[in-house]
């Protein structure tokens, strides 16, 4: 059976325990109820922790299904929103801990720090998550949800939301950092009679999961974005394109826009004005090039999903030929609180070209693997040793590896660079998505390009000729290289092979390829040279093989 | 009215319409583009990348056959890099697949034969990937031998775009990428194909060939009959 009819009854099976506990709340224990908590059994603990404060005779206490609390490594993670207590890997056995804790919560506590994983982040794409509920629209309005949306509709033009936009400095989140009121002011002025907006939630990237936590844990927030901008780009129909890889997000974003278009957030004539926008969803079937916008778009048509040329680009001719703008999950979360808190306030926040927060998955050999939205221009040491909580078992710190599949490598000497789109690009690596794979000195460099590469090849679609042929045979090369089986011959031809694939490739797919080789050779070019000359894997990773004897 | 541009192609002036692309230009003025998946009456898709050119104040290369042409523009169609980039490409088209020109009923007939040759290609640095792959035979006038086939996919568009009966399609992805026919379906079991042999008539190697055939033997006429199809076309107003 799939898992999207188990992600859907879990809906239901959370109103009835619901009932029980509503009425004015002394205490409240959040629980988080995102993909990651959830496949530890959070859901378990949400009814037994009902049950036990039933038991227990506490009417006055509210358990709370919410969305990620962002330290995905210690789940199932529950908190107690009045200290700001918080309880890690919490098991069946902890229940009672928990309810004790929550009959002591006094109405003059007030939250204690929770340390630096908590302190040192800005939330703003991830401003409600873990604190509503992302299953209730009450819940979102209560917190300041779709007010941004109700002045947009009763006190502004479109053209004064695409300026607010462009003065925030907002750029995609996707990866490729388009300035995104530029973006929303190229669709508006396109000819044509009928336009779409895109939400691009294909997120493919190996440890990236930003964009699935935002949509598990408040796609009201998604919605309402899309919302402003279908107003500001006069769009009337809109898309979630979304992976099917990730049920839970697609079940509450579904729910989601049901529950929006019954309180009239979404349908015709939206919050009683004459604006009409809807949602529908469609969904990925597994192509990780279905994120670029045109294969997209020919996946939302129908067709086959692979990318066409640019130009001419989507804001001109895109779903259906009709101009039609793409934005990434993150990029629409940021949309509400930008309009709500004002434009300077967000250019306020950031670093030169890149303002405002960005959203990272951290990953890997990381004591705090988890979601995490810091400001732009933090230093990588910052959010890796800090907020990270450093390497695991005080191992040393080799690379972080960012930007996905078409991303690289950042070693320990750019440890102190400001992230932001430019400092990224400088040092050889990209933004991407923001996916964040920390590696210790375990990690073999040559190993982790070939498994970048061994990934682009198989998602290449198989359209363009550089990037069929050229991922398989860069990965080859790569394969005899930590074999201990290839020359230099051999690593040169892998540079000029590389430098052609980035160059001669259709779309992103293949012109990012190669960059994991190109900043690994970059960073640790000794470490290919270890394996090729010297025979050996300096990390212990690679199985070097025997060396021929030559007859 | 349409508008005139006039640019520049390798230092030459030329002219064209609004509209036109850069490989349509080049080849009015004799000036010769290099392309496998560019045919001449179907729509263009970009994706063979042997007609990738320079064009002045843009950092990226740009397919000839799908750029539409500006005033002002300067194309670089011919380079030192551009050369050696399309032999890579053409060097990675015989490598991905089994191509034994000697055996091949399309020898001296084919495109990426006259490719290599005009890009001098004169051996392959590149490891051969030799994967296993079909032979349909099992239509009763033709027979598609994938491993002479280089997924220009002008079958496919000549069946959906002139036929109209679009019995080729494409499944898979990467290199397992193959045309079928009807869903995958064996070609002789198609009910929608035609038997019209359009499929055959502009496959540029031997992947596409007529029953009946010995080596080097291959049919193909080259007769233009797309853009012939293409002015029908306009002048019925279709």
């Amino acid at each position: 059976m799939s898992e999207m009819p188990a992600a859907a009854r879990a809906v239901r099976r959370r109103a009835t325990t619901e009932e029980v506990h509503e009425g004015p709340a002394r205490a409240t224990a959040y629980v988080c109820e995102a993909a990651s908590c959830m496949s530890a059994q959070a859901h378990d603990i949400t009814l037994r922790l009902g049950e036990s404060a039933a038991r227990a005779g506490l009417s006055d206490v509210m358990v709370k299904r919410v969305g990620c609390l962002g330290l995905c490594a210690a789940g199932p993670l529950v908190e107690i929103a009045e200290t700001g207590r918080l309880f890690d890997h919490v098991r069946p056995d902890d229940v009672e801990g928990i309810v004790g804790a929550l009959r002591k919560v006094k109405p003059t506590d007030t939250r204690a720090s929770q340390g630096p994983f908590f302190e040192k982040q800005v939330r703003v794409a991830t401003e409600n998550m873990g604190r509503v509920d992302p299953e209730s629209l009450d819940d979102y309005v209560a917190h300041g949800g779709y007010e941004a949306l109700r002045t947009v509709l009763s006190e502004m033009t479109s053209a004064e939301v695409r300026d607010q936009i462009t003065q925030s400095g907002l750029r995609g989140r996707g990866g490729a950092g388009f300035p995104t009121g530029l973006k929303w002011t190229t669709v508006a002025k396109a000819q044509g009679s009928q336009k779409y907006v895109i939400c691009n939630a294909d997120e493919g990237d190996p440890g990236a999961f930003m964009d699935r936590s935002v949509l598990e844990s408040d796609p009201y927030r998604v919605l309402e974005g899309m919302t402003i901008a279908a107003f500001a780009v006069h769009a009337t129909e809109g898309y979630v394109y979304c992976r099917a890889e990730y049920p839970l997000a697609v079940a509450r974003l579904r729910n989601a826009i049901r529950m929006a278009q019954r309180a009239g957030w979404l349908g015709t004539g939206i919050a009683d004005t004459s604006f009409s926008f809807d949602v529908q969803v469609r969904l990925g079937a597994g192509a990780f090039v279905c994120g670029e916008e045109t294969a997209l778009i020919a996946s939302v048509e129908g067709r086959r999903g692979t990318p066409r040329p640019r130009p001419p680009y989507p804001a001109m001719q895109g779903l259906w030929d009709c101009p039609t703008l793409i934005n990434n999950v993150e990029t629409f979360a940021n949309v509400p609180t930008i309009l709500r808190k004002g434009a300077e306030w967000y250019a306020g926040i950031g670093l030169g070209k890149s303002k405002g927060t960005k959203v990272f998955a951290l990953a890997g050999r990381i004591v705090n693997t988890g979601l995490v939205e810091v400001p732009m221009g933090m230093t990588l040491r910052e959010v890796v040793y800090d907020i990270g909580g450093g390497i695991i078992d005080g191992r040393p710190f080799k690379a972080v590896q960012t930007g996905g599949p078409s991303g690289g490598c950042i070693p320990a000497e750019h440890l102190d660079m400001p992230l932001s789109y430019e400092s990224l690009i400088e040092v050889g690596s990209f933004m991407g998505s923001g996916g964040l794979i920390v590696m210790d000195d375990t990690s073999c460099m040559v190993d982790v390009a070939k498994y970048f590469q061994d990934f682009c090849r198989d998602e290449s679609c198989g359209k363009c000729v550089p990037c069929r042929v050229g991922t398989t045979q860069l990965w080859m090369i790569l394969d005899q290289i930590t074999r201990g089986r290839a020359t230099l011959d051999d690593l040169a031809q892998l540079e000029r092979l590389a430098r052609m694939i980035q160059r001669m490739s259709l779309c992103g797919l293949g012109q990012g390829a190669p960059n994991p080789i190109f900043s690994t050779l970059r960073y640790f070019r000794d470490e290919y040279l270890a394996h090729i000359v010297d025979r050996v894997c300096p990390a212990g990773v690679c199985t070097i093989e025997p060396a021929e004897v030559m007859a | 009215m349409t508008t005139v541009f006039t640019f520049r192609i390798d230092g030459k002036d030329v002219a064209g319409s609004e509209g036109q692309t850069v490989m349509e230009v080049a080849e009015e003025n004799g000036i010769d583009i290099p392309g496998l998946c560019h045919l001449e009456g179907i729509h263009d898709r970009g994706a063979c990348r042997l007609c990738m050119v320079e064009i002045a104040g843009s950092p990226k290369l740009a397919a000839a056959c799908m750029t539409k042409i500006a005033e002002g523009m300067d194309v670089t169609a011919h380079s030192d890099v551009l050369l050696e980039y399309r032999r890579t490409v053409t060097e990675m088209m015989f490598v991905e697949r089994n191509h034994v020109c000697a055996v091949c009923v399309a020898n001296n007939h084919c495109e990426l034969q006259d490719m290599a040759e005009g890009l001098g290609v004169t051996h392959f640095d590149l490891p051969r990937i030799s994967p296993k792959v079909d032979i349909d035979a099992s239509h009763r006038l033709f027979a598609i031998d994938h491993n002479r086939c280089i997924l220009c996919l002008r079958c496919v568009r000549v069946c959906d775009e002139i036929e109209g009966a679009h019995t080729w399609d494409v499944m898979h992805r990467g290199l397992e990428t193959r045309v079928q026919t009807d869903m995958g379906i064996p070609w002789g079991e198609s009910t929608t194909c035609t038997s019209c042999g359009k499929c055959v008539q502009v496959c540029p190697t031997g992947a596409l060939f007529e029953k009946g055939r010995a080596v080097a033997r291959g049919s193909k006429t080259k007769r233009p009959f797309l853009p012939w199809m293409k002015v029908v076309a306009e002048e019925r107003g279709l």
